[in-house]
């Protein structure tokens, strides 16, 4: 599971009006290079909740994102070099994500987020 | 607008932007995922007729989903990856910054999509949810590629959702459970300028669901349609009508459909019958 895929998510037990974003906690993870695309990064920019970027990549001990960001960033190689690698090239392998307001759990296994939920959350 | 005929269309690294008059070689036809690469394990639909119809129909309309230069597309119960994969070989060459991403109620399904893209080389980002409840919130109005083949045999209600492989085909009366609700949530999901790609079964009232996305905004038209011994299949594709469009493909869309569907009584007898069992 990629950061941006952390980012795009969001808890949807019936009644949670404050499921995002998820906290992160991470067993294992990986680093898996990927082309940077500049244009994808521009394009993405205004769709990603930053805070919840910084947050995530810190749980994997990545720490050379700005506490915050504007759009004027993304002409900076250096920004977007950081912004790809955090979103696009770490992944989280074993973990969970916990929801912010009811602290349920999701498990992250071998990648894949389990999201599904239980009869009584629907 | 100009509608390039497929075969004009390179298939040459250089190629997105300015299509070219070219013969296609077997070396450059487009890729699509090889089934002695599809991971598979028992609980978990196998690519058969329906997903090798979904991936002819995207092929099809190869040059269309190119031109769109999507950022994020997504498949609705990806069962093995054999079809999301296929998207990501047919666009990964063109269109570089393209994100994957691929739902299934199935664990063991996501498990086995997240092993057949990688046995392609390609990413796939993979979420256990059901349709795309714990994605749409964020990605609202961000999907520019939403492919479907939903669980559309007619079969008792007590299936529908059910655990491992059944719920892979189980779609309650008509078929329409599911189908119907992953129509409530295209609108929320699909970009201004966003297609969808869905499997339906001639008993599912093809000609009703697009009537039903009609009121929902979107156009549709019937891409491809095969009938096998077994069941009769076809793939809508719907986009979202625009108050003006100077774009032909509105006019033909709507002929094509009607034309479609005046050639295929089946589909009137089976409403038909639907009425007549709703008025029973």
């Amino acid at each position: 599971m990629r950061l941006l895929t952390h980012n795009m998510l969001s808890c949807n037990i019936k009644g949670v009006t404050n499921g995002f974003p998820l906290k992160l906690e991470a067993d294992k993870w990986v680093t898996k290079e990927v082309d940077l695309n500049a244009d994808f990064l521009r394009g993405v920019f205004p769709k990603i909740e930053w805070s919840a970027l910084v947050a995530a990549a810190r749980v994997l001990g990545f720490a050379e994102l700005p506490e915050q960001a504007d759009a004027s960033m993304l002409s900076s190689n250096d920004f977007l070099r950081r912004f790809h690698h955090a979103l696009l090239e770490l992944h989280v392998e074993e973990g969970a994500l916990v929801c912010p307001e009811t602290g349920r759990k999701f498990p992250i296994n071998k990648g894949i987020p389990n999201m599904l939920l239980h009869e009584d959350e629907v | 607008m100009e509608h390039l005929h497929e075969m004009e269309l390179a298939s040459t690294s250089e190629g997105r932007k300015e299509p070219q008059k070219i013969f296609m070689s077997p070396e450059s036809m487009p890729k699509i995922a090889k089934i002695q690469l599809v991971s598979s394990h028992p609980e978990v639909y196998e690519p058969c007729d329906d997903s090798f119809l979904l991936v002819d129909a995207l092929l099809a309309d190869r040059s269309n989903l190119i031109n769109q230069n999507p950022k994020f597309c997504l498949e609705i119960g990806c069962g093995s990856g054999y079809v999301i994969t296929s998207l990501a070989l047919i666009l990964s060459q063109y269109c570089p910054g393209t994100q994957f991403y691929a739902t299934d109620i199935n664990l063991h399904a996501t498990h086995t999509t997240l092993q057949t893209s990688a046995n392609h080389g390609v990413h796939v980002e993979v979420v256990a949810t059901d349709i795309a409840l714990s994605l749409q919130k964020r990605l609202q109005k961000s999907i520019d590629v939403l492919v479907i083949n939903p669980p559309y045999v007619p079969t008792p209600e007590d299936e529908v959702g059910a655990d491992g492989i059944v719920a892979s085909w189980a779609g309650g009366f008509q078929g329409r459970i599911v189908i119907d609700r992953i129509l409530n949530v295209v609108d929320e999901l699909l970009s201004v300028n966003g297609l969808i790609y869905m499997v339906a079964l001639s008993e599912n009232d093809p000609y009703d669901i697009c009537q039903v996305m009609r009121e929902k905004g979107f156009g549709s038209r019937i891409a491809l349609q095969r009938s096998t011994e077994e069941e009769r299949l076809c793939v809508i594709k719907f986009w979202r009508e625009r108050e003006t469009s100077e774009d032909g493909e509105r006019a033909d869309n709507v002929s094509s459909l009607n034309g479609w569907l005046g050639k295929v009584p089946f589909i009137n007898s089976l409403r038909k019958k639907g009425n007549e069992n709703n008025n029973s």
